[in-house]
């Protein structure tokens, strides 16, 4: 058995002195797909940004691949998981392809220029989130649901087992929506790869993880299988707003009363 | 795709340039010396073209070691800053030098404390603004920008108010440095010293700022030590710009408007973009020189005028042609 993809030892987040979330343990297998739910400022995508290692944690260990992520170099670091923030900014323009090529930078050398296989990679990774033949398209002509695709695709250039997703649907369509969820599903199936993604619908959570993690904001979280976890009970209780749970063909729909 | 082979091809263009910007400068002025006795004169064979190399050469090669300069640090400033208005002496450190050139020049100093000074002013307001923006030790870029602007606003005050002071015969030296001039250049060498010791500085970083211009936490997640690089570039930047201007005085625009024609052209991969900028910069400041000294001889124009109504023109046209 392996080290666990990531790894929470009693960790701690807080926010401008407060708080979030309150020495939490969680370990994410290969394969797995863990959902992070909570309302707007609760907390998640400073979790998620803690877990990636890009900000200190106020207490305890974040392992990535059984090793300290605080003591790991910046490039090793990104061989082990890639971040999906949720703001994209090019001040200056640049093309797709060099877009998505973005995502080779851990895997190159100080003096390497990217190769026929990084632009391989790159390009699968463009055709795998329906951007397949805009390669040339400059970023800023893109529409936001595009531009979105396009760092999915950064993201999956990047090649590192563990994804960690901050809200990886924003300004996508029905379509690319399940699109992009089925996707990172066939990346962990079939790579054994680990997904953590911040949703904010708890039936695609339900549909497309294996576990969730309800933060409430206060310190309190919650973590469990889907099934035990995502009821209208404790949704109810997370986002303050009574929901119905109904249920077809093992998929689970919440409505708000 | 970016690939190593057009980026030496581009570069070997831009060279060829150089090449054009120093026989220009090397044949033109009120003794007109043929391209033979240029050639005559590198061989040691003496004769009219030994003015070319004792005169015009040691004043272009300190032309294009700052034009270099400058671009260099106005990409660098661009980056780091991630703001494409962004220019060398946006932190002040144009103002910071200004005050030391002027201190001397008020006090009749000879011309190499004008120039100690000016790089002395330049450092000063260098770390002034670092450590008034790192103070609590998370500099954002806006913090950093803010406290530059005020730094170079207050310097800009304590030059007008010795302008204001000084005596007549003074002052024309006083708005020729502050206008940027070559004709009171001391020495060429440290310009080009600092030029080439801050590319080879640099280059090794081109891949990660490529990164760092999409935004911090993305680098960050892509494996680059942004704090360090930020620290890289920031001190690279301001030395590069320091001394160019202890060099030149203050020659405004090359910073701001030769890396945005350079990217316009080839694109945005800091690779590429950093020895282009310094190559196509310095030829630029080559070309501007030469039209200042010859274009009203015996008078000289004031190098920064020039550099200005010739980036301006050429700029509108690129931004004009480029795709929407």
């Amino acid at each position: 058995m392996s080290a666990p993809l990531l790894e929470a030892r009693r960790l701690s987040v807080e926010i401008g002195g407060k708080t979030v979330v309150d020495r939490i343990d969680l370990a994410l297998a290969p394969g797995e797909r863990l959902a992070i739910l909570g309302r707007n400022g609760a907390g998640k995508s400073t979790l998620l940004a803690t877990l990636a290692g890009l900000r200190p944690p106020a207490a305890g260990a974040i392992l990535l691949g059984g090793e300290d992520g605080s003591l790991l170099a910046p490039r090793s670091a990104a061989l082990r998981r890639a971040w999906l923030g949720q703001f994209q900014s090019d001040p200056f323009g640049s093309s797709v392809l060099e877009t998505a090529l973005t995502g080779r930078h851990p895997h190159l050398g100080r003096w390497d220029w990217e190769s026929r296989h990084d632009a391989q990679i790159a390009r699968d990774a463009l055709r795998s989130v329906g951007l397949a033949g805009m390669e040339a398209r400059q970023v800023h002509t893109l529409s936001g649901g595009e531009r979105q695709r396009l760092a999915i695709a950064t993201l999956l250039a990047q090649e590192a087992p563990l994804y960690l997703l901050d809200e990886p649907l924003s300004h996508l369509d029905l379509n690319h929506q399940m699109a992009v969820l089925e996707l990172f599903a066939a990346t962990a199936r079939t790579r054994q790869a680990g997904v953590v993604m911040v949703l904010h619908d708890p039936a695609l959570a339900h549909r497309f993880c294996d576990r969730a993690l309800l933060v409430h904001g206060d310190g309190r979280s919650l973590s469990g299988s889907v099934d035990d976890i995502l009821t209208a009970g404790t949704l109810s209780e997370l986002y303050g707003h009574k929901l119905r749970q109904l249920e077809d063909a093992g998929h689970r729909c919440f409505i708000p009363e | 795709m970016p690939s190593r082979r057009r980026a030496l091809l581009i570069l070997a263009v831009l060279t060829l340039s150089t090449v054009a910007g120093f026989s220009l400068a090397l044949m033109a002025g009120s003794l007109r010396v043929t391209p033979g006795e240029v050639l005559g004169a590198l061989l040691g064979q003496g004769g009219s073209g030994d003015i070319a190399l004792q005169l015009r050469l040691p004043r272009a090669i300190a032309a294009f070691a700052c034009g270099g300069l400058l671009a260099l640090a106005g990409a660098l400033m661009q980056v780091l800053l991630r703001n494409p208005l962004a220019d060398p002496y946006v932190l002040g450190i144009s103002g910071g030098a200004g005050v030391g050139a002027m201190l001397a020049i008020l006090f009749g100093l000879p011309l190499l404390a004008v120039d100690a000074l000016a790089f002395a002013g330049a450092l000063g307001a260098t770390f002034l603004v670092f450590g008034l923006a790192h103070g609590d030790g998370s500099w954002t870029q806006t913090r950093l920008l803010l406290t530059g602007v005020i730094v170079a606003a207050g310097c800009g005050a304590l030059i007008a108010l010795m302008l204001a002071i000084a005596e007549e015969g003074k002052l024309h030296g006083m708005l020729f440095w502050l206008m940027g001039d070559l004709g009171q250049t001391f020495t060429w060498w440290p310009a080009l010293l600092a030029l080439a010791a801050s590319l080879v500085c640099a280059l090794p970083f081109a891949r990660e700022m490529n990164l760092l211009a999409r935004g911090q936490m993305q680098a960050q997640a892509l494996g680059v030590a942004v704090d360090r690089l930020r620290l890289v570039i920031y001190l690279l930047a301001s030395l590069a710009t320091a001394a160019s201007v202890t060099t030149a005085g203050s020659i405004g625009f090359i910073g701001l408007i030769v890396p945005h024609l350079v990217r316009l052209a080839i694109g945005n991969d800091q690779r590429l973009l950093l020895p282009a900028s310094a190559l196509a910069g310095g030829s630029l400041l080559v070309f501007a020189d030469t039209a200042a000294r010859t274009l009203i001889a015996p008078q000289q124009l004031p190098v920064g005028v020039l550099t200005a109504l010739i980036g301006v023109p050429v700029f509108l046209f690129l931004l004009s042609r480029q795709p929407k």
